[in-house]
């Protein structure tokens, strides 16, 4: 603890899906899923030990395909959703599901790591969030604030509003949006607005709601700490991560969007009204531990000075915002 | 002679007593008998006073024989002979003079009787006279008085006559129009008059007096008001008033409105000139007929129009305007000035008038009065002058603006200590300024202008140059062959726009300017105004625009066409490396500036515009990246990668890519010197990568076939990137071809390769992909500085591909190249 020395995690496949477990507030909990064509794909339960900087790992298979993205339930910690990508007699799909992880999956891998990762469990599937009409799955989201009941779907250009019911073995299309004009217009991207009692949504395409950072190439994710919004995490193609201190938008809704040349991912995230001292907008710091593009940053939900970030090459990296920062935003 | 025998005897003694006594008399014995004196005490010396005739006798008998006695005897009596008839001489003669002295005395005795007679006849003689004239002047004195007192009173008439005839003398002055002896004689008049005006009768004088003197004043000041006499009259006009008493001031004041109503249309006239409607003057109305139809007789209201129409004054020209103000305006009030000093100011100091303040009172007035009109002459001279917007010809402005300030300094000269000539000056200053800002602007636009020519020409270029072209690939794409001489001629354009702006400029420090010799136009006009405000604020403005389409662009994706942004990074680099220094010695030579106030130095500038080129230079390279970046990205995501066929060509898209990035390299290569590549390449480096890369990459499909050992590929691919350095794809380019060139390939391939990620690929998806990649292979290497660059990235590409494949099976090495040399 005496340095804020990056923490490194290696999984054996390509990933790009990473989310903090978001109903879980008392221990460091991300979640990420693995791409990967050949082989059952998994989703890795990364605990990170604040205290001795040690990561504890699970693992669960997730056999329905390669994971393209991953949400967690706010109000349920054993519900999360994917997005993956079936491929059956030479076609693509993509699919969405709603999962609950197996119920003993804390208390069943503690023998070794060798061990759980060679006999994963798999997870249970809830119900599909499958509309075949409204084309491929790019992204679900869970309404944050809510009690798990309610996600939104984003696939090619349309946005679904899913009820789940029964505990969440039933899904049914409440309401739908689509976004119009020239072009194959495609979500990529969203996320819900804290903001206006939970009823927007905040969505990224291709370049119409743009992120933050003109200097990296594609910015591939962009999260705002959910308690300090004016600390922004970029995500980015030619593999950094960056830490940038945006007080001019701090506390803001979404407003002050920058621009950014190609960007297939930007979204408006947790933020929560504070107060905040006067601080330059910066760049507080670089992270280049990765080696590969860098698709997936994200805050953890119990401690809001951590983060992680994953790279394509299937690098997770746990970082800490610099203490003289967390002082000064603090203090 | 009896007797004589005694008084022989005794004779001696008493001729000698005798003779003593005469001696004593004539005083001789002193002189005479001195020598005698010592024998006298010899008894025997017969002539001594000790003379004993006892002894003598005694000694004679007893020595002397009888003959010697009788000799003796003979001797002595011959002796007192000679004696008694000397002294009987004697006796007479002085019997005689005593004789008539005793008559001489008795007749002065008579004399003075005589005299004293008549000295009392005299004496009477004046007692008398005295008493006579003591009594005739006693007689005279009161005669004496009363004339006296008689000629005071004759005076005093013949003063009272003036006085009672004053009124008539006047009268008649007045008659004759002799007002400056009527002036003179009342003037001699008045303190008298004042003096006993408590008299009635002099009152009355003194009134008719004022009566009269009342009306002369009223002529003088009816002549006064006139004012078409002559100067001299006018002064003498005014000298007469101010002996008059009458008020100074008042005739200051009615002299200045006088001359104001004459100065002020002098300035309508001037007002008229700038008036966009000729409604006062008559001359105009056949250049404006139609306007003076629309807006006749409304001289008052401003000037809307103005903005309407693009010159107003275009009736006249500034140097005309000026003049005719010069002519008219300035030198009537110099005469004004010159007069009125004169009159007021020069004339009163030498009279008594000059105790009554008058020359402060007449000068403070005469500021006042000139410091006016002045004001509302130079607001029209600046009306004026902001009309001259047209930056055409300098040498009229600056011309009038001479002729401005130089007769300005005729009234400098005429009243010491006015604030007129300095603000005069101040907007020959303004003017100045202005002038140096209508240059800037006009020196911005003429820049921009110059832009959207160049802009023109690069996007019509092949009508031009399309039978030259022989740039082989590149005639497909926009690489006009004269972008070279596109930037030699905006350069040199440009620079010649400076330098005929300097020249311009130049004007208003030439020597034969009278305001170039003041200290603004020595000092700060030339660093602050031409250098600071003109050179250095276009420099800047160059580099600023230049920034700008860099920012915008990003916006609007590639409004300013690509070959601009490379070109502008060129006159930007040239600017830094000679250009900027240039024109500021050129600007210091011909201004000869001293640096008083911190300029910019041309360091500054310098920097300033390597970023500018820097910065369009990495938008140049970021916007052709991102084209072709757009053309792969398109080409991935629009097709089927898991039903493809079995690839036989290399797609088109990919000859595209080759061939643009080969006019771009064209493009640069127009304007950007080669550039060092790291390791040279040739044929043989290709073929060896070729080898290489197929060799190692059929290593790593085999290890992904492999399910045991799925950490293969990352061990693989970590332990290259270790031995590899990070590439920066967005890294800042240097300015030479290849720099440039590597930097677009670089964002094109990652983009390439997001995509390829993004996708899943089915066998023949990942030959194509295979083939593509070789292909790109063999004809982007040239292009870099470094070319296991481009191999890392597309064994990347290949390797992603190959891991989102469903059916990995790569295509035999030999097939691929026989596949991408049939082209």
């Amino acid at each position: 603890m005496e340095d804020d020395a990056p923490v490194i995690y290696g999984l054996e496949f390509q990933a790009r899906a990473l989310t903090a477990q978001a109903a879980e507030t008392d221990a460091v909990r991300f979640l990420v899923g693995t791409q990967s064509l050949k082989f059952d794909n998994q989703i890795h339960i990364i605990d990170f030990d604040d205290e001795n900087n040690i990561i504890n790992k699970n693992v669960l298979l997730h056999q329905a395909g390669e994971i393209w993205h991953i949400g967690a339930s706010p109000a349920d910690k054993a519900v999360l959703t994917t997005c993956y990508n079936k491929t059956s007699d030479s076609r693509v799909v993509s699919c969405a599901a709603v999962w609950r992880m197996p119920s003993d999956w804390e208390t069943g891998n503690h023998e070794s790591p060798d061990e759980s990762a060679h006999n994963p469990q798999t997870l249970e599937l809830l119900c599909h969030l499958d509309d075949s009409t409204h084309g491929n799955a790019a992204c679900v989201l869970w309404e944050p604030m809510g009690d798990g009941k309610r996600v939104i779907s984003l696939a090619d250009n349309h946005a679904l509003l899913w009820d789940l019911q029964e505990s969440s073995t039933q899904a049914a299309v409440s309401s739908t949006a689509t976004l119009e004009g020239k072009g194959q217009l495609k979500f990529t991207s969203g996320k819900w607005s804290p903001h206006h009692n939970c009823s927007q949504l905040a969505t990224a395409n291709d370049t119409a709601i743009r992120g933050w950072d003109l200097r990296t190439m594609r910015v591939w994710s962009v999260r705002y700490n959910h308690s300090h919004d004016q600390l922004v995490l970029t995500a980015s193609s030619d593999s950094r991560l960056i830490l940038s201190n945006m007080v001019s938008i701090s506390s803001e809704p979404f407003g002050h969007l920058v621009d950014d040349e190609e960007l297939s991912e930007g979204e408006e995230l947790h933020q929560e009204d504070k107060g905040k001292e006067p601080l330059k907008d910066s760049v507080v710091s670089t992270y280049e531990e990765h080696e590969d593009s860098v698709y997936a940053a994200e805050w953890s939900s119990a401690d809001p000075w951590l983060f992680a970030s994953l790279s394509y090459d299937g690098r997770l990296v746990i970082n800490r915002v610099p203490r003289a920062l967390k002082y000064r935003i603090l203090l | 002679m009896d007797e004589g025998s005694v008084p022989v005897a005794e004779d001696p003694a008493r001729r000698r007593r005798v003779h003593g006594m005469l001696k004593l008399y004539y005083g001789l014995n002193e002189e005479g008998k001195a020598p005698e004196q010592p024998e006298s005490l010899d008894p025997c010396d017969i002539n001594g006073p000790h003379f004993d005739p006892e002894l003598y006798l005694n000694k004679l008998r007893r020595e002397c024989s009888l003959t010697e006695l009788m000799d003796q005897e003979t001797c002595m009596v011959r002796q007192i002979r000679s004696l008694d008839s000397d002294m009987q001489t004697l006796v007479y003669e002085n019997y005689n003079k005593f004789i008539s002295a005793t008559d001489t005395i008795r007749k002065m005795k008579n004399d003075f009787k005589k005299m004293e007679d008549e000295m009392d006849c005299l004496s009477a003689n004046m007692a008398a006279i005295t008493e006579f004239s003591a009594r005739i002047s006693g007689t005279l004195q009161d005669q004496h008085a009363q004339i006296t007192k008689l000629s005071g009173v004759h005076t005093l008439l013949r003063k009272l006559q003036f006085l009672f005839e004053l009124p008539a003398r006047l009268n008649k002055c007045l008659e004759l129009q002799a007002y400056a002896q009527a002036v003179n004689t009342h003037r001699r008049a008045r303190c008298v008059l004042q003096q006993y005006s408590h008299l009635p009768s002099f009152k009355g004088i003194q009134d008719d007096c004022h009566a009269i003197m009342d009306k002369l004043a009223q002529e003088l000041r009816q002549k006064f008001r006139d004012g078409g006499s002559s100067a001299k009259d006018l002064s003498e006009c005014v000298e007469l008033l101010l002996q008059l008493d009458e008020p100074a001031e008042e005739l200051c004041d009615k002299f200045l409105s006088h001359a104001r109503s004459r100065l002020e249309s002098d300035l309508q006239g001037l007002e008229a000139e700038i008036k966009p409607y000729p409604s006062t003057a008559t001359k105009d109305a056949s250049a404006h007929g139609s306007s003076s139809a629309t807006a006749p007789g409304s001289p008052s209201d401003g000037s809307p129009k103005s903005s309407s129409l693009p010159s107003p004054a275009s009736n006249t020209d500034i140097l005309e305007f000026i003049d005719r103000g010069c002519n008219e305006f300035v030198s009537s009030l110099c005469l004004v000035i010159t007069s009125y000093q004169e009159l007021f100011i020069n004339h009163a100091q030498k009279g008594e008038l000059a105790s009554k303040n008058i020359p402060q009172m007449a000068n403070g007035k005469l500021h006042a009065f000139v410091d006016d009109l002045a004001a509302r002459y130079f607001m029209l001279v600046e009306r004026r002058i902001q009309e001259e917007k047209g930056v055409g010809d300098n040498s009229l402005l600056v011309r009038a603006l001479d002729r401005f300030h130089r007769r300005l300094q005729a009234v400098a000269k005429l009243l010491p200590g006015s604030a007129v000539p300095n603000k005069g000056t101040e907007i020959v200053i303004r003017a100045a300024t202005e002038r140096v800002k209508q240059y800037l602007s006009a020196l911005q636009s003429f820049y921009m202008d110059s832009l959207t020519d160049v802009r023109q020409a690069l996007a019509t270029p092949r009508l031009s140059v399309a039978g030259t072209s022989v740039a082989g690939p590149a005639s497909g794409r926009d690489a006009p062959t004269s972008l070279p001489e596109l930037l030699s001629s905006l350069s040199a354009s440009i620079l010649n726009q400076i330098k005929s702006v300097l020249a311009s400029v130049h004007l208003f420090t030439a020597k034969d300017i009278t305001f170039s010799n003041k200290p603004y136009f020595k000092g700060e006009f030339c660093s602050q105004g031409v250098r600071e405000s003109l050179v250095v604020s276009f420099i800047k403005f160059v580099c600023q625009s230049s920034r700008q389409f860099c920012e915008t662009a990003g916006d609007k994706g590639g409004s300013t066409p690509p070959a601009l942004l490379l070109l502008l990074s060129r006159l930007c680099l040239d600017y830094e490396t000679s250009t900027i220094s240039y024109i500021l010695t050129l600007t210091d030579e011909q201004f000869l500036v001293q640096h008083h106030s911190p300029v910019t130095p041309v360091t500054t500038l310098c920097a300033e515009a390597r970023e500018a080129a820097q910065k369009l230079l990495n938008h140049y390279v970021k916007v052709q990246g991102l084209i072709i970046s757009q053309m792969l990205r398109k080409s991935v995501e629009t097709r089927d990668w898991v039903n493809t066929i079995e690839p036989r060509n290399v797609r088109a898209v990919m000859k595209r890519v080759v061939e643009d990035t080969t006019s771009i390299d064209v493009q640069v290569g127009l304007l950007y010197e080669e550039g060092v590549r790291k390791a040279h390449s040739s044929d043989s480096s290709k073929r060896t990568f070729s080898v290489y890369s197929s060799s190692r990459q059929q290593a790593r499909y085999a290890a992904s076939y492999t399910p045991s050992a799925p950490m293969d590929t990352n061990l693989l691919s970590n332990i290259h990137k270790l031995f590899s350095e990070r590439i920066d794809i967005f890294s800042s380019v240097e300015f030479n071809k290849v720099s440039v060139m590597t930097g677009i390939i670089k964002i094109s391939l990652k983009t390439f390769l997001e995509c390829v990620r993004l996708r899943t690929f089915g066998r023949y998806g990942l030959q194509q992909i295979q083939v593509d990649c070789h292909y790109l292979q063999m004809y982007l290497w040239r292009f870099v500085s470094d070319e296991n660059l481009v191999h890392f990235l597309l064994d990347e590409i290949v390797g992603s591909a190959a891991h989102r494949c469903l059916d990995p099976a790569p295509m035999e090495q030999s097939v691929i190249e026989v596949i991408c040399e049939r082209g």
